[in-house]
Parts: C-alpha cells; sequence; structure tokens
C-alpha cells in the first residue's frame, strides 16, 4: 500500500473514530466498529499521561517449577499522535551480570520497531534490525508489544459481547493483528465497563489455537484517572510456562522529553 | 482326588449335555456381551507407553522435558531431484513448507534453513533475520551466498541441510496437551495433507516424513496393520491343520467357534478395561487363537479315538471330559500363569498382552468344558464305520517309536544333555538391541522415511544433554562455555555422531557479531557480563517461536546439547554414552557432569530393565508352574522332574538364537514365561497318561510311557503343528518384537516337542533302572 495513502486512511479513520467516541460506543453499527470504540475508549482513557517511570519485578516459571526474577525500570513517553507508538527505555537491574544494559525502543504501528540496545559490558551502543515483535522479551513469556502501551492501530476489531469476568462486567473484542511478521493470528480482550481497562486477553497463534492468557490485577488509579495494573501474570497454555509481571509505584509527570529517549540519551544511562 | 475330580466332570457334563440347547443359547449371550466392550478399544501412539510410570530413564527424561520443552517432531525431509536446495524452485517450496507447517495441530515451533535466524553485523548494527525469504525473487548469486552460509552455521549443517546441500529438513516441534489419543493421528493427518499439496505443486521432489511423531503413529498402524493381516491367516491355517488333525467338520467348526469366542471375549473385556492396544498387545487375538485351539483338539482327539473304539456318542463325549478335565484344567493353568508372568516386564503393553491373553485362555478353557460337549452332541459327529477297531497308521509309528525310546534311552540322554549344555553356552554370546526404527519393516513407509533421512540428511536417533552451569545465571560463566565448547568439540569429532546442536556455536557467533563480524572473534566472550548481554541482545531479537527457551533452562542454570546419532546399535549407543561421561568428568568442572537422557537412551536400556524385571516374573511364574503341575500330578519327583524338559528348550532356543542371528530387543525377557506356560502342556497331558496308566490299569514305567505315546502322541503331534504354525505367523508381524516373539516360541514350541518325546521317557525310565528293572518291549502289548 502507498504509504501516503495509508495514513491518509489512518488519519480519516481516527478523525472519524474520535467524533464517535464523543457521541456514544453504541452509535457503532458494525461489530468491526464498536469493537475499535471498545478500545479506543480503553486507550483514549489514558491520554495525556505524557511520561511515566515504574519499576517492575519479573518472574518466570517453567513447566517444572524452577523460577527465576529479573528486575527493570521502565520509563515511558507518550506520543500522542496515535500513528505512531510510544516511546520506551528499559533499563536491566538485575541480574548482575546485566545490570545497567539498556533498550530504547521506538515503537512503529505497522513496520519493525526502532531499537537500541547499550551494552556496559562492551561500553557500545548497537542497533537491533529484526522485523520480529511477538518473540518472547528476554525469555520470558511475554513478548515486548504484550505487556508495553496498547496501541490502537496495530489492530482491527470486532466486538464479540458483554460477559462478567470475577464480578466485572467486561466488553469482549477480539482484536486481529496487522502487522505482517506477528506471531498471533488474533486476541480477545476483555475490557471493564467501568473504567474501561483491559482486564484479561487470550492470544492465539499462528494456527489459532489458544497460546496464553494474560491476566491484568491490581489496577489503581493514578492522578485521578490514569489506571495500571500492577500485577500481570501471563501463562502459556502449550508449554506449561508462566511469568509474573509486579509492579511498584508509577511515577507520572516528569517531564521527560524526547531528549530522554534518544540514542544520545542510552550513552548517559550508565 | 484325581477320583473326586472325575465324578465332578462327569456330573456337570451330564448336566452340560442334559441342557446342550441353553448351554449353546447362554455361551452366545455371554460372548455377545463379553465382544460388546471390544468398542472401546483404542490404539496407542505413544512410545512412552513402552516404559513403567518408574522407569527411571523415563523420569529423567519427563524432567529434562519439563525444563526445557517436549521434543516430540516431525522432521519433514526434501531432496529435490537435481540435488541443490539453494534454487529458486526449491528454496520457495522450502518456504512454503515452513509457512504451513505452523498450522499442523500441536506445533510450537517450526525449524528449517528459510526460518533460520540469521544474524550479521555491519558495523553497530546487528541484523536477526530469517535466513531465505521471498526465495522466488532471489537471484542465483544470492542463493548461492545463502547456501555458502546454511553450510558453515554449525546449527544447520549436518541437521536441517546435509554436507553437500542436497537435502533439507523442516522440523516441527509438538507440544501436545494429552488429553486425547487422537493427537498423534491429528498432526500426522495435517503433516501428510502438507507432503500432498507440496508434492502436487513441486512434483520434482522427494519428501519422506519422520520424527518421533511419526514413529508413535506408526505404532498404531502396524498394530492394525497386523491385525488385519495375520488374523486371517491364523484362521485359515486353524482350519487346514484340524481338518487334518479332527477329519470332521464338525469338530472343526465347534473349534472355530471356541477359538473365536474366546478371543472375542478376552479383546472384549479387554476394552471394558480401557486397556490401549499397541503392537505387542495387539498380538494377543492372534496368540490366544493359537493357544485357545489346544484344549479342543485334546478332547476331540479322544472323542475320536473313543468313537474308533465303538463307544457311542454320549458316553464318548463325557469319557473324553472325565479324562481330559484334569489336564486340560492344569495346562490352561500353566499357560495362565506364564502369561500373568509378563506384569512383572518393566514395560506396560507386555501387561496388556499377558492379561489379555491370560483372559483368553480362561475363557477358551471355559468354553472347551461347556460349549464344546454340547455343540458336539448337537451336531452330527461320527467315524468312518470301516475303521472302528482299527488303529491309524500314526498311532503304529508312534508306538514303534516309543519302543525305541525305551531301547535307546541312554545315549538319547546323553546326546540331549550334550547339546542343552552347549546351546546353554552359547546362550552369552547374544546382544541386545532396541534400535527403535527397525522395529518395523520394510513394509511399514516410516522405516524407509526414517532410514532415507538418516541416508541423506542427518541421524535420527538423538541423545539430550543438559549440562548444568552450577547455579542462577552461571551459562553466562566463562569457565562454563570455554568447556561446553570443548565439549561440543569432542562431541562433533566421535566418528558416531552426526550433529551436534549446542548453545556454544550459538555464543560464538554471536560475540563474532558484535564485533563486525570479524571471524578473529568466533571465540567465547572475555566475560561473563558480556556473555550475558549478548544473550539478552539475542533473545530481544528471536521471533515468535523461535526463542532460545527450549535449549536454555529459564533460570540459566543448564544449556542443552543435542547429539543427533545415525544407525547405531543399542550397545554402541551405551558406549558412546559412557564415553561421553567419562569425557566430562576428567575434562570438565564436576557441576557440568550429568546424565544424558531422550527417547534413545531409554530404548537402550529397556532390554536390560525387562530382563531385570523380568527374572523375577520368571522365577514366580517358574515356582507357581512347578506347584501346579507337583499338586496335579501327585507326586514331588514327577513334578519337579517334568521342569527339565521344559525349561531346557528355552535355554536350547537362546543358544540356537545366539548363533543364527546374534541380536535381540525386549522381546527376549518375555518370551520365557510366556513360552514355559505353554511348553509344559505337552509334558502335563503326556504325564497325567502315563499316571493314569499306572495307577488305574497297574503297567510298569515302559508300559505306561508307551500307553501315553499312544494316546496323547497324536494330540501333542497336532498342537505342537498348531502352536509352531501359529507362533511362526506372528513372525510375519511388522513390528520387531512381536516377530522376535513369535519366532522365539516357535522355535521353543518345537525345540520342547522333541524333548518331551525323549528326555521326557528317559528321565522317567531312569528312575526305574535304578531300582534294577529290565524293559522288555513284549510286556507292553
Amino acid at each position: 500500500m502507498n504509504p501516503q495513502k495509508h495514513i491518509k486512511k489512518i488519519m480519516t479513520i481516527t478523525a472519524a473514530s474520535l467524533l464517535f467516541s464523543f457521541i456514544s460506543i453504541t452509535g457503532a453499527n458494525t461489530p468491526a466498529e464498536k469493537g475499535f470504540d471498545v478500545a479506543a475508549r480503553s486507550d483514549r482513557s489514558d491520554r495525556g499521561f505524557s511520561d511515566s517511570v515504574v519499576q517492575l519485578k519479573m518472574v518466570m516459571r517453567n513447566k517444572a517449577g524452577k523460577q527465576t526474577q529479573r528486575s527493570l525500570l521502565i520509563s515511558t513517553l507518550e506520543v500522542p499522535d496515535e500513528t505512531l507508538g510510544d516511546r520506551s527505555l528499559i533499563v536491566f537491574d538485575s541480574p548482575a551480570d546485566i545490570s545497567g544494559t539498556a533498550l530504547l525502543s521506538h515503537v512503529k504501528i505497522l513496520d519493525p520497531d526502532d531499537q537500541w540496545l547499550y551494552l556496559p559490558g562492551l561500553k557500545r551502543i548497537k542497533r537491533i534490525s529484526s522485523v520480529n515483535k511477538s518473540g518472547p522479551f528476554v525469555g520470558s513469556e511475554f513478548a515486548f508489544e504484550d505487556f508495553t502501551a496498547l496501541e490502537l492501530k496495530k489492530y482491527t476489531y470486532k466486538y464479540l459481547g458483554e460477559k462478567d469476568l470475577n464480578g466485572i462486567m467486561c466488553d469482549m473484542v477480539e482484536r486481529y493483528p496487522r502487522y505482517e511478521y506477528s506471531g498471533y493470528t488474533k486476541q480477545v480482550s476483555w475490557i471493564d465497563q467501568q473504567v474501561f481497562q483491559v482486564r484479561k486477553v487470550d492470544f492465539y497463534d499462528r494456527k489459532g489455537d489458544l497460546l496464553k492468557t494474560l491476566i491484568l490485577d491490581d489496577y489503581k488509579s493514578y492522578n485521578s484517572g490514569f489506571w495500571r495494573s500492577h500485577t500481570m501474570k501471563m501463562v502459556n497454555h502449550q508449554t506449561g510456562k508462566s511469568t509474573d509481571l509486579l509492579y511498584g509505584d508509577y511515577l507520572f509527570k516528569k517531564g521527560l522529553s524526547k531528549n530522554d529517549f534518544s540514542k544520545s540519551a542510552l550513552k548517559r544511562i550508565r | 482326588m484325581i477320583k473326586q475330580i472325575d465324578a465332578l466332570a462327569l456330573f456337570i457334563t451330564d448336566k452340560i449335555l442334559r441342557f446342550r440347547w441353553w448351554v449353546v443359547a447362554a455361551t452366545l449371550a455371554m460372548v455377545v456381551l463379553a465382544a460388546a466392550g471390544g468398542r472401546f478399544i483404542e490404539f496407542s501412539n505413544n512410545y512412552r507407553v513402552f516404559f513403567g510410570k518408574d522407569n527411571p530413564e523415563l523420569i529423567a527424561f519427563e524432567d529434562f522435558q519439563a525444563n526445557y520443552t517436549k521434543n516430540d517432531n516431525i522432521l519433514i525431509v526434501v531432496k529435490p531431484k537435481d540435488g541443490k536446495i539453494f534454487t529458486q524452485d526449491t528454496a520457495t517450496a522450502v518456504e512454503d513448507i515452513t509457512k504451513q507447517a505452523w498450522n499442523i495441530p500441536y506445533a510450537i515451533r517450526v525449524d528449517s534453513v528459510s526460518n533460520f535466524q540469521y544474524s550479521w553485523a555491519n558495523g553497530d548494527d546487528l541484523t536477526v533475520e530469517d535466513l531465505l525469504r521471498n526465495s522466488a525473487g532471489l537471484s542465483q548469486e544470492t542463493l548461492d551466498k545463502k547456501e555458502q552460509i546454511a553450510l558453515a552455521e554449525p546449527l544447520l549443517k549436518g541437521n536441517l541441510i546435509s554436507d553437500n546441500a542436497s537435502t533439507t529438513g523442516i522440523n516441527v516441534t509438538l507440544q501436545y496437551p494429552e488429553k486425547s489419543i487422537t493427537e498423534v493421528p491429528e498432526a500426522v493427518g495435517m503433516a501428510r495433507m502438507i507432503v500432498t499439496d507440496i508434492k502436487s505443486r513441486y512434483p520434482d521432489l522427494k519428501i519422506a516424513l519422520t520424527g518421533v511423531a511419526m514413529m508413535n503413529n506408526t505404532f498404531a498402524e502396524s498394530a492394525i496393520k497386523d491385525l488385519s493381516t495375520l488374523i486371517p491367516v491364523m484362521y485359515l491355517m486353524l482350519i487346514l491343520v484340524m481338518i487334518f488333525a479332527l477329519r470332521s467338520i464338525s469338530g472343526t467348526v465347534v473349534t472355530l467357534f471356541i477359538v473365536g469366542f474366546s478371543s472375542l471375549t478376552a479383546m472384549g473385556i479387554a476394552g471394558y478395561a480401557g486397556i490401549d492396544l499397541t503392537p505387542i498387545s495387539a498380538t494377543a487375538p492372534t496368540i490366544i487363537l493359537t493357544l485357545a485351539i489346544a484344549d479342543s483338539i485334546h478332547i476331540l482327539v479322544i472323542l475320536r479315538k473313543l468313537l474308533l473304539q465303538g463307544m457311542d456318542k454320549i458316553t464318548a463325549i463325557k469319557e473324553s471330559i472325565r479324562i481330559n478335565a484334569i489336564p486340560v484344567t492344569v495346562t490352561s493353568l500353566t499357560t495362565i500363569i506364564g502369561f500373568l508372568g509378563l506384569n512383572f516386564s518393566d514395560t506396560p503393553p507386555f501387561h496388556d498382552l499377558g492379561n489379555i491373553t491370560a483372559i483368553g485362555i480362561a475363557a477358551a478353557w471355559f468354553y472347551s468344558m461347556t460349549f464344546l460337549p454340547a455343540a458336539v452332541s448337537i451336531l452330527p459327529f461320527k467315524v468312518n464305520q470301516d475303521n472302528i477297531g482299527k488303529k491309524s497308521r500314526i498311532h503304529y509309528v508312534i508306538s514303534r517309536y516309543a519302543d525305541f525310546v525305551a531301547l535307546n534311552y541312554k545315549p538319547i540322554g546323553v546326546v540331549m544333555g550334550t547339546l542343552a549344555i552347549f546351546a546353554s553356552f552359547m546362550v552369552t554370546k547374544i546382544e541386545l538391541n532396541d534400535e527403535w526404527v527397525k522395529y518395523f519393516d520394510h513394509r511399514i513407509e516410516f522405516r524407509n522415511d526414517a532410514e532415507f533421512a538418516m541416508e541423506h540428511l542427518t541421524g535420527i536417533y538423538q541423545i539430550e544433554y543438559s549440562i548444568p552451569g552450577g547455579g542462577e545465571g552461571s551459562i553466562n560463566n566463562i569457565e562454563y562455555l570455554t568447556h561446553l565448547d570443548k565439549f561440543t568439540d569432542w562431541l562433533k569429532n566421535q566418528k558416531e555422531v552426526r550433529h551436534v546442536f549446542s548453545y556454544s556455536d550459538i555464543i560464538k557467533r554471536l560475540n563474532k557479531n558484535m564485533h563486525g563480524d570479524d571471524p578473529a572473534w568466533y571465540r567465547m566472550p572475555d566475560s561473563r557480563n558480556l556473555a550475558a548481554q549478548y544473550l539478552l541482545l539475542y533473545e530481544l531479537s528471536l521471533p515468535f517461536g523461535l526463542d532460545l527457551n527450549d535449549r536454555i533452562s529459564v533460570d540459566k542454570s543448564a544449556s542443552r546439547v543435542t547429539v543427533s546419532l545415525p544407525e547405531i546399535s543399542t550397545k554402541k549407543v551405551r558406549q558412546f554414552i559412557d564415553r561421553s561421561k567419562t569425557w566430562l568428568a576428567v575434562n570438565a568442572p564436576a557441576y557440568m557432569a550429568n546424565e544424558p537422557t531422550g527417547s534413545t537412551v531409554m530404548f537402550s536400556h529397556i532390554s536390560e530393565r525387562n530382563i531385570k524385571s523380568m527374572i523375577k516374573g520368571n522365577a514366580v511364574a517358574l515356582a507357581l508352574i512347578a506347584i501346579v503341575l507337583i499338586v496335579s500330578l501327585g507326586s514331588f519327583r514327577l513334578g519337579m522332574l517334568s521342569l527339565i524338559p521344559n525349561t531346557l528348550p528355552i535355554l536350547i532356543t537362546f543358544g540356537i538364537w545366539a548363533m543364527l542371528v546374534g541380536t535381540v530387543g525386549m522381546a527376549a525377557a518375555t518370551v520365557t514365561s510366556t513360552s514355559l506356560g505353554i511348553v509344559v502342556d505337552d509334558t502335563v497331558h503326556f504325564l497325567a497318561k502315563y499316571l493314569r496308566a499306572r495307577k488305574e490299569m497297574g503297567m510298569d514305567p515302559p508300559g505306561a510311557i508307551k500307553y501315553a505315546f499312544e494316546t496323547v502322541g497324536q494330540a501333542i503331534i497336532a498342537t505342537t503343528l498348531i502352536l509352531g504354525i501359529g507362533f511362526a505367523i506372528l513372525a510375519t508381524s511388522t513390528f520387531l518384537i512381536n516377530s522376535q516373539m513369535g519366532l522365539l516360541t516357535a522355535m521353543t514350541i518345537i525345540v520342547a516337542f522333541i524333548f518331551d518325546f525323549t528326555l521326557l521317557p528317559v528321565i522317567l525310565l531312569m528312575g526305574t533302572t535304578r531300582k534294577g528293572g529290565v524293559y522288555e518291549p513284549a510286556k507292553a502289548y
């Protein structure tokens, strides 16, 4: 597809859906539109957080029950334009042998992400060129895109209906990755109807079989309106492996700028 | 006691004959009810069923797989006519297969030369990408370059690409939910559909399917094939032998009903019990057919003899049942004990075989004692009036033979004794071998495909090492990596080894990539931190499904080394494993030592495990059979003596096998118990008649021997013929374990027959001469 045309189309959809979501979700007529609207309402409930910093513990378990941990610090910069992805900087803290290693990502919607890694052992920055997005993040059951902020435009949607999830009424929306090299064929997300946050996601693999389930729990609201889950549990149904993400308290509006998420900023990490 | 049993048999038979129509109807109802269980029968398709829950190798492998991933796989082997993989056409086909293979049910990973994650550097840019993408648009020059890359890559060469790049493999890793028995056939079915599709679009490709999933599926296919080919042949054989032995259509028909009923009953009950058939337990109906016939034959041969003596039919039926009640019961009991002895085996399918067959034999005994007299009394059963009072030619020959044995028992004893000693000495020369590809013969597609894969691509016997590094994150230690690399090199230099998959080859490549692809840096990184950071970088760039989780444990405390071996005997596998363990112990830090595992390792121990477990089973079976013999013969001396002509044949059979064949698989351990239960039958029949002659007719030993020969000689010949042929038919099974079991049992039966006709009378006579008795042939008449 012609990229110009592409962007134009996305802009049109964005404009149209923005207008729609202001009026009412129920105004949507097709399941695809309604699905998009539910996802958009969830995504936009987060609008304006500008930047955040959070400490994160990752606990990985295999089928034999053996487990291991790593801790990392994630800084995120909001990029308001929905045709562009957010920027993030991940600094690994432990285990000791990767301490200080930093990953800078400029998320793209339909193209490979731009990623740079600073290796303290080598004292160099390496640019990673890869079309792969849904591979496991540092050996965990999460792909990078599974736990970073939802990018609305990465998917097309279909509204499935509403269902109770542990006492919370949720909208179920199926979403289909638009990225050519995604490892998933579809995801089913459960978005609650009160604060519009994702509570659960089922991931389906290339042959359409259920692969993983993500449960998002311990939601807290920051600055009256920014909801963040503090416990994310991902279970791989096929291998029996699982990963928990345990978040500390978020800090918002630290005044971070694009400068803090640039290649030159990577060098300043150490 | 014999008298009471005789009286009981007479009483019951009397009642059966009076209510014969009711008995026939009740039998039919019983069979229908039992056989209805057959609808629950399913065919197992997992090689793990060959290993008991407590099998140490299985436990080790399950533990290994819980730490990495289960590695049941389908290997799609592709060889184009022009012998070149890296052409636009074939490379496109490989990409196509790779893409389609992701749709195979339960596939969690697909590896091929096309989706191999090739990493390369351009200054500080690291690119990780599929080795082949959109090959249809690549020039031959580019493809040639890719071929060079593939052949230079230790993870690919000798594994997914042959050394001359003429054959390639697409490996599909499967992870079953293990909830349904149809999982394996589902995956295999899809793989076959893909192959059919690819072949239709790329007619110049030869494609073979192999791997653990294909083997598993083949177990069921082999069992079904055996059932559908062996059983009809078996029935045909039974009919021929019976017409010859019984010379009666009615007798043959009744016997056919009885063997059919027995086999239906046993399989039906197996169905109710929820037993999944394996190629081994699927032989049960064939074995039951063979064994169930003996009871009927003994009863019918004597019946015919009595009719020839001019007795009326009803009296003759009662008399035949009376004479046979004890021997038929005892022989059924010993055979049942022999088969139940299989429950000691370390391989559960043998338990199923033993139990199903035992049920079948019990059913045959029951139907022979009830249905048979009822049915025979209803059907016409006549002998040629001219023959009444005359003795048959066979009878004459047997009677002359009895004289011969009585006169020459000493030299016969010496010859048989010498043979036995020589053959038993040879037994020690037998080599145990369980190459699972060779479990299937060439009528089975899997055998040909697996051999094709081994000839053109790689070794499919894999040995897995989980090499620990001593603690969390320890695989990044330079000491660990250096020794892992040395171990990998050592493995690659072993003549048996076709391929080694080791993490050390990945980290060396990454170190090179991190230094602008300078070949001088193709070595271990300088520090643990660097190694850990390279690994992190690499992990960040891998795509869905191609991660390192199956090569490195989650806490990075161990990594996995996979060694592929070509066609190799299990003895050599064990020697190789021992060498590798010694190398590790001598050359690597102590924390790196570990037992290798995997299906190949499991099968390399299966025969020993079975022999060890069956020693106990055989001892118990032997003891129980001895007790049955002692009680039923009413003589401790005779009971113990009768074990000699029955255990020696087994020893001799293995001796002959050692000389003619040399190797044997896991069938070896189980043949002893079952064949003992079978061959002891002839002795029981012989001794029962011998004792009857001694006690009821007051004959001396030589006379009683002659009487025994004359009464049961013909029946023994007939049953030996049937059993010998029956197990010989089993020897044509597509499954090696069955054919070895069949051939060994057939041989044992024939050797035992010879012993019963030679050593048994010799033993009986030896006892008499010690007391100074002299035999005169004339006395016996």
